[in-house]
């Protein structure tokens, strides 16, 4: 049993590695903004009274949660194919994640919106706000502050997921390992490197959101409340 | 219907009201009807209906039966414009219900410029206005958790001001008040009733009824029981009132 | 290329999906016992050993699971270990759900009442056991609920097992859509295997959550 690693001979491909991180960044940096954006409609579709609104995104959350994000990948790359539809792989795994995250981002939101007392909404009714202000204006924000932590560490496991999208050859930093290390065959050395990219990106992230919730909640920054 | 000259219609009217959660029959046949510049209170023990026949004016209850009519908007039909019946009726809750994420100041410009669609820099102008009226004009930037109950009210207060509403309806603003802080929002709502504002509440505080309400409607199992000038209040008519006035509660 | 899917193609699918559930057992057991470990480590008196599980949780929790699978494979190799597929995805999924399960343990155990705490305390009970006849005892009520929340994710996590050449229900679809080419329906009919498999759980831990959320309410002081 000998050990022995050759990290200098992986390190020099260091370009490729920072390149794969970046394009790792970016497909969760789309993923979480559409499946934020699909996961709050889901979550008011899911509080309307029109009961078949209601039960799709119950079905869409349910369907999501329940099956394997790998096979969700697939279903889409050669759902899309078989509508003869054509799209690079990038923006196939952006549709998978977006669709994948959506449905949890739901379940949070939903939790956040019964999070909101009901004297909020009369209070704002009262007032002649629409439905619609009521959601934007009342809701939403707190809503958010509520589940910040949650959504956040969802959204970083959404990065952490992104690696999977290597398996339709979608170019991020999981994809650029698995080239590289068929080049070096240094596969091991090769992981580690990647693994501690990785790390590295799920601290980076963190860091933004913290930076985020302070630009997101003035309040919290004024009164000291830590998220 | 025999049509009256406007300023003599009741800004608000009850008739023959019906009401149940459930098996439970809340509002049996209510009428009353508050005047232009009226005060009215609206008392009784608690479970009598007072607070359910107070939203049901602002629609926040539907009715089972009868008419309601505030500000010409027809209230008991499906069809009515809960927008424009909201922007003549203010409403004030006993949990204050402030939007805790945003400052006083915007609080109150918030439906100013969403609803009626009022630039900032005049709707910021309303919200000084509206808080000097309930002399709060140094808590225009502070956020809701900064200030007190009494405050907090007050500043409650203001937001329905500043959407310039027909009438006023108070729904137990000082049940959550200690006394002292009780003083300062019915202070404010007294100076309200003196410059004319229509107005009903649903309160506890006999002696502050009593001091401000033009007029008592009486509340027993979801029935007028007894209504009158204030002076029903030393001198009732019915039992249960001499019995209600008489716990205690009188008392200011 | 051709044919079309057949009872034998099914069958593959079904053992397929029975070694799913059986590398998920595998994961739930090793990550459970290591997760304990983790568990009592996170809240240990001693400051370096709870750096270090701290440490191991954050850095699983900062890495995707299939990185650490890769890891698994080809480090135990590069250490001159020739592991099978199955003993490669074991040891890996059982890192990686050991960080989850601990770190969710631990916040079972830390959600026990502090004056359940301070009364062992007071009972002149060791620490041993203070935690084995007071503190878990309860800490196991409250995290069934969460646990078996978990159990989904692992049966849908062995899904990346099939990355590392392991045939569960994800790679022995692969392997019956090389010979057949109809993706769109293979991939189809594995999703919903998978659903069957995890709506259940899911709906088992939300009916225990609902379960308890009512038992603590009415323990709640009035």
């Amino acid at each position: 049993m000998s050990l022995q690693l050759d990290f200098p001979a992986v390190l020099e491909r260091w370009p490729s590695f920072l390149a794969g991180a970046v394009l790792t960044l970016e497909l969760a940096a789309f993923a979480t903004v559409l499946g934020a954006l699909l996961g709050t409609l889901a979550a008011v579709g899911r509080g309307t009274h029109n009961a078949l609104i209601a039960g799709a995104s119950k079905a869409y959350v349910e369907t999501i949660r329940n099956t394997p994000l790998l096979v969700q990948i697939f279903l889409v790359y050669f759902g899309l194919a078989s509508l003869g539809l054509k799209f690079s792989a990038f923006a196939v795994a952006v549709a998978a994640l977006t669709i994948n995250v959506g449905a949890y981002t739901a379940e949070i939101m939903r939790a956040g919106f019964e999070a909101i007392p009901r004297g909020q909404i009369e209070a704002a009714e009262g007032l002649a706000l629409s439905r619609l202000q009521i959601y934007w204006h009342i809701i939403l924000l707190p809503a958010v502050e509520k589940v910040y932590p949650a959504l956040t560490s969802q959204f970083v496991l959404l990065m952490l997921a992104s690696s999977v999208c290597s398996q339709i050859s979608a170019e991020e930093l999981t994809a650029v390992a698995n080239y590289i290390q068929s080049d070096t065959y240094r596969a091991f050395e090769t992981y580690i490197i990647v693994a501690v990219l990785y790390v590295i990106l799920s601290l980076v992230m963190r860091a933004g959101f913290w930076g985020l919730g302070l630009v997101l909640f003035p309040r919290r920054r004024r009164l000291g409340t830590p998220l | 219907m025999h049509q009256n000259a406007p300023s003599s219609e009741p800004i608000v009217s009850l008739r023959d009201v019906q009401k149940s959660f459930g098996p439970l029959r809340v509002l049996d046949g209510v009428s009353f009807a508050v005047q232009r510049g009226e005060v009215l209170a609206l008392i009784g023990r608690s479970g009598s209906g007072k607070s359910t026949a107070l939203r049901c004016i602002d629609r926040f209850e539907k009715v089972d039966g009868g008419e309601i009519v505030v500000c010409g908007h027809r209230v008991d039909r499906p069809d009515v414009d809960l927008r424009a019946l909201r922007q003549d009726v203010g409403i004030v809750f006993q949990s204050y219900n402030l939007f805790p994420h945003l400052t006083i100041e915007q609080n109150i410009t918030l439906a100013p410029c969403a609803v009626k669609g009022i630039a900032t820099a005049q709707a910021r102008d309303l919200a000084r206005k509206v808080l000097a009226q309930v002399g709060l004009e140094e808590k225009l930037h502070a956020y809701p958790e900064q200030l007190s109950g009494g405050q907090q009210q007050r500043a409650a207060i203001a937001r329905s001001l500043a959407m310039q509403p027909k009438v006023m309806l108070f729904d137990e603003v000082t049940s959550a008040l200690d006394p002292e802080l009780t003083a300062e929002v019915l202070k404010v709502i007294e100076q309200l009733a003196a410059d004319g504002m229509t107005m009903v509440m649903v309160t506890h505080e006999m002696g502050f009824a009593k001091g401000i309400a033009d007029r008592i409607v009486f509340m027993h199992r979801g029935k007028v029981h007894e209504t009158g000038p204030a002076s029903i209040l030393t001198s009732p008519t019915t039992p249960e009132l001499t019995q209600f006035v008489g716990t205690g509660n009188l008392k200011s | 290329m051709g044919g079309h899917l057949n009872i034998n193609h099914l069958m593959f699918l079904g053992q397929g999906a029975l070694w799913t559930i059986g590398l998920s057992v595998i994961a739930l057991i090793g990550g459970g016992i290591v997760g304990f470990v983790i568990a009592l480590a996170r809240i240990s008196p001693l400051k370096s050993v709870r750096l270090a599980s701290a440490t191991y949780v954050q850095l699983v929790q900062g890495t995707p699971l299939l990185v650490i699978l890769f890891l698994g494979y080809f480090g135990l190799a590069a250490i001159g270990l020739k592991v099978s597929p199955l003993t490669a995805a074991s040891a890996s999924l059982t890192l990686y759900v050991a960080a989850y399960l601990g770190e969710i343990w631990r916040g079972c155990i830390q959600s026990v009442p502090k004056p359940q705490w301070e009364a062992a305390e007071g009972l002149a009970l060791s620490r041993t056991q203070r935690m084995s006849k007071v503190i878990l005892p309860q800490a196991i009520r409250i995290a069934t609920p969460p646990t078996v929340g978990f159990m989904v994710q692992i049966i849908k996590n062995t899904s990346l097992a099939s990355v590392v050449g392991f045939v569960e229900l994800m790679r022995s679809g692969q392997i019956v859509n090389n010979s057949l080419f109809e993706p769109f329906a293979i991939y189809a009919i594995i999703a919903v295997t998978y659903f069957a498999m995890c709506y259940p759980l899911s709906l088992f831990s939300q009916r225990l959550e609902r379960r308890m959320g009512r038992g603590r309410s009415n323990l709640a002081p009035a």
